[in-house]
C-alpha cells in the first residue's frame, strides 16, 4: 500500500511523520537537528529517500543537510553560499542603499530531474544552485542582475527568496518570488529573469502597481496547467492565466485576504486553498477561528472548510512554506501552525485532525507520496 | 621531527557544534606552528570539514556575531586572529573554548 511522509520544519528542529494510504496512524520521528531552525525539508520527485534540509542558527550560521535513506539519517553537505561577484546593494527599511548580506537559506527546490540539483532560495533574496547533490552552491546571479536588485526592500521578516516553482511541461521555466520585491520568471534555466508583477496592487508602496516591491507570500502551480498560476500576496489573493504576464485579483469572499500559504489539490487544478489571516499587524485567524477556505472554480468563490478544526480562541498563524497536497486519490491536505500542530485532512478539506499537535512553531511542511 | 615537536592544543565546542561534528566535549589538535585563534581554527576546520562556515565566516574569517572566543579566564573574542593564544592554551594545560553567546533572558 502507498503511504505519506510528511516534512516538517520548526523553529526547535525538524520531523519526519509517516503513514500509510489511510493516513489515520502516523509514526512521528525527531526532533532532527534538535535546537536549530529548520526553515525547509524536502525530497526530490525523482528519488524520494533523497530529501535535503536547511538548518539554521544566530548563533553557528547556515547548514545543509542531506539524506539518503528517507530522512533515517543526515549528512551535513556544503553550507557556503557566495554572492556572485561585487554583491552591491538593495534597499534598506529607510530607503537607504544596503548591501547584500547572506542570512539563511528560506527555500530547497530539488529539480524534477535530477536528484543532485536543488535550487536554493536565500536571504538576502538571491537564487543559488547546487548540481552535486549539496556539496557546492552557485548563485544564479542574473536575477539579483537584471536590473531591479537596487530597488528591492525588505518586509518585515527580512529580504528573503521563498518561494520557488518549477514547470513542468517548459524546461528552464522557473518562477520565484521575494518579499518584498515581488514575481520574476526565468525561461532559460535561471540565467536571465524579469520582473511578472502586472496586476498587482499593493497599497504600502508609493506607486502601487510598480513593478518590483509588492510583497509576495507564495505562488503555487499544478502540475497539469503550469500557466496558471495561484499567488498569496501580502493582501490579496491573485490568478495569472499566462505564466504570470498578468494577474487578476480571486479574493472574491474571503473573509480577509490577507495570508501566507496557497496550495493547489492534487487532482483538481481549479480547486485551491488558502489561510486568511486577520491582518499584517495582527497574524492570527479572523475571530479566534482557524478556517482553511477552498475554492473549487479558481478562486472568487470560497468556502470555509471547519472541520476538526478549533474555531474558538485560536490565535496561531500559518506560514508560507507550511501547507502542501500529497497526490493520493483522495488529495490529502496538511498544514502546520505556529503553535506547533500539524492537521491534515484526507478528503480534500472536508474533514481535519491533528497528526501532532505540541510541536515548536512550524515553519514549513511538505508531502512525500510514497509508492 | 615535525610531529614530535607538534604542540597538542585542546579546544572545547558548544553542544550543537559537538554535535555537528559528532565529537565528545573537548577535542585535541595537533599543531606545527604558533598557537593563535587562526591556526587553532585552521586546524579544527581542516579536522571537521562540517563546522566551516560556523564558527567564522567562510570568505573573511571573522568570528560569527553571537560567538565568543575564551581562555584561561579571559574574552580573546576581539583580540587578532594571529595573537598568539596564553601559553597555558599553546601548551595544552588550558583549553580554548568556543561559546556561545547568552540568548534570552
Amino acid at each position: 500500500m502507498s503511504g505519506v511522509r510528511v516534512l516538517v520544519g520548526t523553529r526547535k528542529g525538524a520531523f519526519v511523520l509517516t503513514s500509510d494510504g489511510k493516513r489515520e496512524r502516523w509514526e512521528v520521528s525527531g526532533p532532527h537537528f534538535g535546537g536549530w531552525e529548520i526553515y525547509h525539508v524536502k525530497g526530490s520527485p525523482v528519488d524520494p529517500n533523497r530529501i535535503y534540509a536547511s538548518q539554521s542558527s544566530g548563533w553557528f550560521g547556515q547548514l545543509i543537510q542531506r539524506s539518503n535513506d528517507g530522512g533515517k539519517t543526515w549528512e551535513p553537505v556544503g553550507n557556503k553560499f557566495e554572492y556572485d561577484g561585487v554583491p552591491g546593494t538593495h534597499q534598506w527599511y529607510d530607503g537607504t542603499p544596503h548591501p547584500w548580506e547572506f542570512k539563511r537559506v528560506w527555500h530547497l527546490e530539488p529539480s524534477l530531474t535530477d536528484p543532485d540539483t536543488v535550487y536554493a532560495g536565500v536571504e538576502d533574496a538571491a537564487l543559488f544552485r547546487t548540481t552535486d547533490g549539496g556539496q557546492t552552491w552557485t548563485e544564479l546571479a542574473g536575477l539579483r542582475g537584471h536590473g531591479s536588485g537596487p530597488r528591492w526592500q525588505p518586509g518585515a521578516g527580512g529580504m528573503c527568496l521563498h518561494t520557488i516553482v518549477l514547470d513542468p511541461n517548459h524546461p528552464g521555466r522557473i518562477f520565484i518570488a521575494i518579499s518584498a520585491a515581488g514575481a520574476f520568471r526565468s525561461d532559460d534555466d535561471g540565467q536571465t529573469w524579469r520582473p511578472i508583477n502586472r496586476g498587482l496592487r499593493s497599497e504600502y508602496i508609493p506607486d502601487q502597481d510598480a513593478e518590483v516591491g509588492h510583497c509576495v507570500h507564495r505562488i503555487a502551480m499544478h502540475r497539469s496547467k503550469p500557466n496558471v498560476l495561484f499567488m498569496q500576496k501580502h493582501w490579496d489573493v491573485m490568478r495569472s492565466d499566462d505564466a504570470g504576464e498578468s494577474w487578476h485579483e480571486v479574493s472574491g469572499n474571503l473573509p480577509t485576504d490577507f495570508g501566507f500559504p496557497i496550495d493547489v489539490h492534487a487532482h483538481e487544478p481549479e480547486t485551491i486553498y488558502v489561510v486568511p489571516i486577520k491582518s499584517d499587524s495582527e497574524h492570527y485567524p479572523p475571530d479566534g477561528k482557524l478556517r482553511v477556505y477552498r475554492s473549487r472554480t479558481g478562486g472568487n468563490e470560497w468556502e470555509a472548510l471547519t472541520n476538526g478544526l478549533p474555531q474558538e480562541n485560536c490565535y496561531v498563524n500559518v506560514l508560507r512554506d507550511a501547507m502542501a497536497v500529497d497526490s493520493l486519490e483522495s488529495c490529502g491536505v496538511y498544514f502546520g501552525t505556529t503553535g506547533g500542530q500539524v492537521y491534515m485532512s484526507a478528503d480534500a478539506g472536508d474533514h481535519w485532525s491533528p497528526i501532532v499537535r505540541d510541536l515548536p512553531a512550524v515553519v514549513s511542511v511538505e508531502v512525500q507520496t510514497l509508492p | 621531527m615535525t610531529q614530535a615537536h607538534a604542540r597538542q592544543v585542546r579546544v572545547r565546542l558548544p553542544l550543537h557544534l559537538r554535535t555537528l561534528a559528532q565529537v565528545g566535549t573537548e577535542v585535541t589538535l595537533a599543531l606545527d606552528g604558533p598557537a593563535t585563534q587562526r591556526t587553532v581554527l585552521d586546524a579544527l576546520e581542516a579536522r571537521y570539514p562540517m563546522l566551516r562556515g560556523t564558527i567564522r565566516d567562510h570568505g573573511t574569517h571573522k568570528r560569527r556575531a553571537f560567538l565568543r572566543f575564551f581562555a584561561c579566564e579571559c574574552d580573546l573574542s576581539h583580540e587578532e586572529p594571529d595573537t598568539p593564544l596564553p601559553d597555558a592554551v599553546a601548551s595544552g594545560v588550558e583549553p580554548f573554548f568556543v561559546v556561545g553567546a547568552i540568548a534570552g533572558g
